[in-house]
């Protein structure tokens, strides 16, 4: 009888540690399933942000190495530098990336490193309990905003995309969300091109992916996917910035 | 024995290069040897100035309460430093551009008019090397011959075509083997 | 034995660094080291490794843990200020247990400071400057030729122990010149055989037995402590290995002076200069300053000695070792200079000569 579905062998054969509703979990599997097609898995090393997904070494069934808050594209340079026909890739969120972290990512662009990064924005700070990310929209509520985000006092929302799109190192840059079945399936096309383009040393390559986090935002499931098609995407609009004209 | 000695001058004036020749033929014959330059801000345009020790033995300390021989390439150098020379040491004053006389009168002073040595013999730019010359020969505590062997190092490759001419600057004061 | 060369110390250090395998240097441009990565950029490219000039000391040493996490040999270096900002991947290379070689060249502090000479970084150095519990050897050498040899065996402890090894040298020893007999260059450990040579490190898992993964977060307490408890099973071990210290004319001393690094070679001069006006010295010269040397203190002419003298280019950092490793058997005094200042070996003599009639009333 033929599988008409298998786990991807991409993941390790444990639960997620991820809320319900989280998009972290569908992000994990599409990468390790593009990974697994590309026949990559065995030759990949991913690094893991602070944040959420700090563990998730304990579910991509890739090496991977912790990093400091923030420094993981300097340590993807790191690695990349060692091992110049790997795999390597970042996977880090908004607190990490587009804060503490905002310095290593503009110049991991800046140098042209040969990694892709994943960006999870979900727009606010997860692990340590919901307060305010650069990407916060304004008036969202966040544990570090009560009364809803207010650009007098902490600025308008980061576009991190639009902004490494004017590096000229970062070849590839495409945001993409993961709040219906179509934006899944779209997301894992663009997932596709990033380590294509790694491939092909081309440059630094890069996918912001616009994910829920329905426990900080205050959200069911089903609220936080619609308020991605609501409020988030009219922000952050999806699409490609930057493609080099190899790939 | 132990011989230590100071060059001083403005940035620029080829000073280090001064200390660094006679650290190089020292170490050439065999001898222990320390240099240890002024570093940070001061290299760039205003005094520069190194500190160079020859010894049979190992060198303990790089620094110097004072030396047997100072070597002043501007005014505020002679100034500055002509209390470092050890009571009948040696003091090497450029007089092209030094047109005060020292103090000191327990030292034994050498002028050399450098630049207009250097100038009159159409190498402008080489009043270091003029006084470098000079200063070898004073203080005898290096061959010429491993001074000489030291300029074919230094100006060799893409600076090979400088070898004569400062060659012939540095034996202006400098002679024999 | 090859020939001697005389060499700018900082080029000497990334000389040494090469020689000891070294194929990946990161750094970012401080004062007074900027020889090294220009010494680098100019030398590791042609000699099969790679520069990459960080965009901070930060990313430098983040560069660093992840290259030596891949399994590279990795050399870093910077000063005081640059050091401090680089304290957040010496603890996470300590935790994760990845080896890295990296200099200090230190200047004055603290603050920006100031860009000549100090020791004021000892504590930085010597008590772990990130957070959590963990050590990194630290050596100081006072010779180029010291710094050269020190540097070249770094890296085997590194490797040995797992864990990152600091030189602490200052901005004279960068600056300054002197003849030095270069080791051989090592077997440069390729990227294709990291995988057999250093099956913890990250290669991807093809064709390997155990997946690799590289953290240094334990939620669980008791997870953390007994990982803790590993290391420090291997400092227990650090401790013991790495004692390195020398000690000269102790024995009839009136004075032991403690210095290490630079300070040492300005102490030995005075020395001499004191045993002229016949009062003898002796001194200990620190090597590791950690582990610390306490065990060279037993060695102290208990029957002449009347005190012995912490002198370095710092307020007192170094004291603190030196009172526990004379637990109460002499009276210990404090010569200092700092901010950049490096005393001449007369203004030690006089204080030294101070400090002994002080003793007399």
């Amino acid at each position: 009888m033929k599988p008409v579905f298998e786990i991807t062998r991409g993941m390790l054969p444990t639960d997620t540690s991820y809320c319900p509703g989280c998009a972290h979990g569908i992000a994990h599997r599409i990468i390790m399933e593009t990974l697994v097609e590309m026949g990559q898995l065995e030759n990949t090393i991913g690094v893991t942000p602070i944040g959420c997904s700090i563990v998730s070494h304990e579910f991509m069934n890739v090496e991977m190495c912790e990093s400091a808050h923030g420094r993981a594209p300097a340590i993807a340079s790191g690695i990349r530098r060692v091992h110049p026909d790997k795999m390597v890739f970042t996977y880090q969120g908004d607190g990490d990336l587009a804060s503490i972290g905002a310095g290593e990512i503009v110049h991991a662009a800046h140098r042209g490193e040969k990694f892709t990064t994943f960006f999870i924005n979900n727009g606010i700070y997860g692990m340590t309990g919901g307060q305010m990310a650069p990407t916060t929209l304004i008036g969202q509520k966040a544990t570090t905003a009560p009364e809803g985000r207010d650009p007098e006092l902490t600025g308008w929302p980061l576009r991190v995309a639009e902004m490494l799109a004017t590096i000229p190192g970062a070849v590839f840059v495409e945001r993409v969300a993961l709040n219906s079945p179509a934006n899944v399936m779209k997301a894992k096309k663009v997932i596709r091109k990033a380590p294509e383009i790694q491939q092909k040393k081309l440059g630094f390559t890069f996918v912001e992916i616009l994910s829920t986090c329905p426990t900080n935002w205050g959200k069911t499931p089903i609220e936080a996917c619609k308020w991605i098609d609501e409020k988030v995407i009219p922000y952050y609009p999806l699409g490609n910035l930057r493609t080099p004209e190899e790939a | 024995m132990t011989y230590k000695m100071f060059f001083a001058g403005s940035g620029g004036q080829g000073v280090l290069m001064m200390g660094q020749a006679i650290a190089y033929a020292a170490m050439m014959e065999g001898k222990e040897v320390t240099f240890m330059p002024s570093y940070g801000p001061e290299m760039r345009g205003g005094t520069a100035n190194c500190t160079v020790i020859v010894s049979d033995k190992p060198i303990s300390c790089p620094l110097i309460n004072e030396a047997d021989a100072v070597v002043v390439m501007n005014p505020p150098s002679l100034t500055k430093f002509e209390s470092m020379v050890s009571p009948g040491g040696k003091l090497f004053v450029n007089t092209s551009l030094i047109d005060f006389a020292p103090t000191r009168t327990d030292v034994e002073i050498t002028d050399i008019a450098a630049n207009d040595v250097a100038k009159d013999i159409g190498l402008a730019r080489s009043a270091n090397i003029v006084m470098l010359g000079a200063v070898a020969q004073g203080v005898g505590i290096v061959s010429a011959a491993s001074v000489r062997k030291v300029m074919s190092k230094l100006f060799s490759g893409s600076k090979a075509h400088l070898l004569e001419p400062n060659l012939k600057a540095l034996d202006v004061y400098l002679k024999g083997e | 034995m090859s020939e001697k060369v005389l060499m700018k110390g900082n080029e000497a250090f990334g000389e040494a660094a090469i020689r000891g395998g070294a194929r990946f240097y990161f750094g970012y441009p401080i004062t007074p080291q900027n020889e090294v990565p220009e010494f680098m950029s100019r030398e590791l490219n042609k000699r099969g490794g790679q520069f990459v000039q960080a965009e901070s000391e930060l990313a430098a040493v983040n560069m660093a843990y992840g290259a030596a996490a891949a399994g590279g040999r990795v050399f870093i270096s910077t000063s005081s200020p640059g050091f401090a900002l680089m304290q957040e991947g010496m603890s996470f290379m300590a935790s994760a247990e990845i080896p890295v070689v990296a200099m200090n060249v230190s200047r004055g502090g603290p603050g920006v400071g100031g860009i000549q000479p100090g020791q004021a970084d000892y504590f930085q150095a010597t008590r772990g400057g990130g957070n959590g519990d963990y050590h990194i050897p630290v050596f100081a050498p006072s010779t180029l030729q010291e710094a050269v040899d020190m540097i070249y065996e770094a890296f085997e402890i590194a490797d040995k122990y797992r864990n990152p090894v600091l030189i602490l040298a200052d901005g004279m020893m960068g600056q300054m010149m002197e003849p030095v007999v270069l080791p051989e260059q090592k077997e440069q450990l390729q990227s294709e055989d990291i995988a057999s040579r250093k099956p913890w490190a990250l290669t991807g898992w093809g064709g390997k037995e155990k997946r690799s993964t590289v953290v240094s977060l334990h939620m669980k307490p008791d997870v953390l402590e007994e990982c803790v408890e590993k290391l420090f099973v291997k400092y227990r071990a650090a401790e013991k290995e790495l004692v390195r210290y020398e000690t000269h004319d102790l024995e009839g001393a009136q004075v032991v002076f403690v210095a290490f690094g630079t300070m040492a070679r300005i102490v030995s001069e005075a020395m001499e200069m004191l045993g002229e006006q016949g009062i003898k010295a002796g001194m200990i010269r620190p090597q590791s300053l950690w582990p610390y040397p306490y065990c060279a203190f037993d060695e102290i002419d208990t029957a002449t000695t009347k005190v012995v003298i912490s002198t370095e280019l710092s307020m007192g950092q170094m004291l603190q070792d030196v009172n526990i490793g004379v637990c109460g058997r002499w009276p210990t005094d404090l010569i200092y200079r700092t901010g950049g200042i490096v005393p001449t070996s007369l203004e030690i003599v006089e204080r030294t000569k101070k400090i002994l009639e002080g003793l007399k009333k």
